[in-house]
């Protein structure tokens, strides 16, 4: 399998704190990884480096065999990377199938001048767009609730429409920050399952930042370790579980055992 | 907000209400025909602050930022605009209608082509740079902007008037009794509805107008979203240029009359209708120009128990604290990431 996803020797430093140190990482094209690591250990900097929030201090990004380092967040998106956010960021003042719609920004070519005079083959766009966009919310567990204002959904339902937000954006690659974090765990297991439907039925590559051990010892093909900035472990699951350097570092015995019980 | 006993706010607020509908009962039925057209005076007037108010509005909207150089953006392209006309085509009240015409088409378009150049100039040589600084900075910023494009317009044309003559007759177009509606009034309204209807039917319904709205409630999850943030506000600032630039030209034909700091109180006039109507909201600053349009004409038009002319900076100033003091988020609701 090819690599969608290559980065290598990325480094983060925030005036003299390193929060990212010089770190080799690869995603192979449809693979499910999880980033794991203790608190402030670096995953959401360097999910913000791969999608050009923070520019990286050192070191390259490359995606389906293009070099995006340091390349603007709005371009890397229209290359095919979508991803949600640890704190859900939604358009909290519009409704639910306006956010989808929001996604396809970059997909759309309607420009100003067609939409004022409302050409037909504006209308046919916005038209299509439409009928994505309520296909998306459907994939995603959302019918019916197309035109409620999205801070008016419970939070498993946030939680979902921000990835039908991401999906809109046509992305090879999707990053989850942390989806399932204040899920129940009822909520959570049908956000595993759903995570599994993305590669399968969608084709879709999924790095994927979680604390859960469930979620990412039942979904994941390749586990990294994160502690202090550093990578201090990768592999298969079941080898991270009984890796001794990863249990000291933030496992703690007792997760394990959770687990594998 | 419900709540069970009026608070005496809440009463004084309802008595002024009362005295102005009393205040405006009277003078209707003491000359319902003067009343009728001072109210179309005012509307008017309240279009062209509408025009005004709808730049800072949008603006404000996208950045949080209250862009005080829009006043002087405005002014500069009305002056602009009577070079056009005067010097360019050199219109005279004698000129055949053909030429006026052709000549107001060109000036509108060269006051909003160079009114959103200037202002997504400034956005980029100012604004662009500070916007991760603290707001004050911006804020103030904001300020020089307007100082630096009033002495421009200064340097230009100078401390003296520009005027025009009456281009859009001041005639009438219909009567019903004494009741009149003039050509110029026509002229302004039939210019500035349209402009209203299809500004807020883009913000709403386009793709262009989801990204502003998006970029305006969360920049970076807009970005991620394939949004180009910068383009999102340049683009925002190009639209409120324009519509200064429009409002100048239709200000100039109504009053004929501006010089370089027509758009000091202009601007604050049309910031107050902003914040009236609740900053942020389009619909809020065509609501609060049109507002304050009347309370001026009200003020200065009608005969019964009327402060009068004097007073009317007073009244409108007032109006603005008054409305930052008991209702900060305007009649309609301030529309920004973190209001709701």
């Amino acid at each position: 399998m090819a690599d969608l996803l290559v980065a290598e020797a990325v480094r983060k430093e925030f005036g003299g704190l390193v929060a990212v140190n010089d770190v080799d990482f690869v995603v192979p094209e449809q693979g499910i990884v999880s980033l794991i690591g203790p608190n402030g250990a670096g995953k959401t900097t360097f999910f913000n480096m791969l999608t050009g929030v923070y520019k990286v201090t050192s070191g390259e990004i490359h995606f389906a065999g293009e070099r995006v380092t340091n390349k603007p967040p709005h371009a890397i998106t229209e290359r095919g990377v979508g991803r949600t956010f640890q704190n859900i960021r939604l358009f909290q003042q519009m409704s639910t199938i306006e956010n989808v719609l929001v996604g396809m920004h970059s997909r759309l070519k309607g420009g100003i001048l067609q939409s004022v005079l409302r050409t037909p083959k504006l209308r046919r766009e916005e038209r299509d767009a439409f009928d994505r966009a309520r296909e998306l919310l459907r994939f995603s567990g959302l019918r019916g609730r197309d035109n409620e204002l999205s801070s008016n959904l419970s939070y498993g339902d946030q939680r979902r429409l921000e990835v039908a937000r991401a999906l809109a954006t046509e992305p090879k690659l999707l990053l989850l920050d942390e989806p399932t974090a204040g899920m129940n765990p009822q909520e959570t297991a049908d956000f595993t399952a759903f995570v599994g439907r993305l590669r399968d039925e969608r084709g879709l590559t999924v790095l994927l930042i979680e604390h859960d051990m469930k979620v990412v010892m039942g979904v994941s093909d390749r586990v990294t370790v994160l502690d202090y900035g550093e990578k201090i472990a990768e592999g298969p699951p079941s080898e991270i579980q009984k890796n001794e350097r990863v249990i000291e570092a933030y496992l703690g015995k007792a997760a394990v055992e959770g687990a594998s019980a | 907000m419900p709540s069970g006993r009026p608070s005496l706010v809440g009463l004084l607020g309802l008595f002024f209400l009362l005295l102005i509908i009393v205040w405006l009962g009277v003078n209707f039925v003491k000359d319902p025909q003067e009343f009728i057209n001072v109210f179309f005076v005012g509307l008017t007037r309240g279009a062209v602050y509408a025009l005004i108010a709808l730049g800072y509005t949008l603006v404000y909207g996208i950045l949080q930022l209250i862009n005080f150089a829009h006043g002087d953006v405005f002014a500069l392209s009305g002056l602009i605009a009577s070079s056009v006309l005067l010097s360019v085509f050199g219109v005279t009240t004698d000129s055949g209608a053909g030429l006026v015409i052709v000549a107001i088409a060109v000036a509108l378009i060269v006051a909003m082509v160079l009114a959103s150049t200037l202002n997504v100039t400034i956005e980029f040589v100012g604004y662009r740079r500070l916007r991760h600084a603290p707001r004050l900075a911006a804020l103030i910023t904001a300020i020089g902007m307007s100082f630096i494009v009033q002495n421009i317009a200064l340097a230009i044309y100078d401390v003296d008037y520009q005027s025009i003559p009456r281009l859009i007759p001041n005639s009438s177009v219909l009567t019903i009794g004494e009741v009149a509606l003039q050509w110029n009034k026509l002229f302004v309204l039939a210019l500035t509805i349209p402009v209203l209807l299809a500004l807020t039917w883009m913000v709403r319904e386009t793709r262009h107008g989801k990204a502003m709205r998006a970029t305006s409630q969360d920049r970076d999850a807009s970005a991620m979203m394939g949004i180009d943030v910068n383009r999102t506000i340049s683009f925002t600032f190009a639209l409120a240029g324009s519509l200064a630039g429009a409002a100048g030209l239709l200000f100039l034909l109504y009053f004929t009359t501006m010089r370089y700091d027509t758009g000091f109180e202009l601007g604050l006039i049309a910031f107050t209708a902003a914040v009236l109507g609740g900053i942020g909201n389009l619909t809020g600053a065509v609501l609060g120009g049109i507002l304050i349009g009347l309370i001026q004409e009200f003020n200065e038009g009608l005969a019964w128990a009327t402060p009068g002319g004097d007073w009317t900076r007073s009244i409108v100033f007032g109006i603005l604290i008054a409305i930052l003091v008991f209702r900060p988020s305007g009649l309609l609701g301030e529309q920004t990431p973190e209001g709701e």
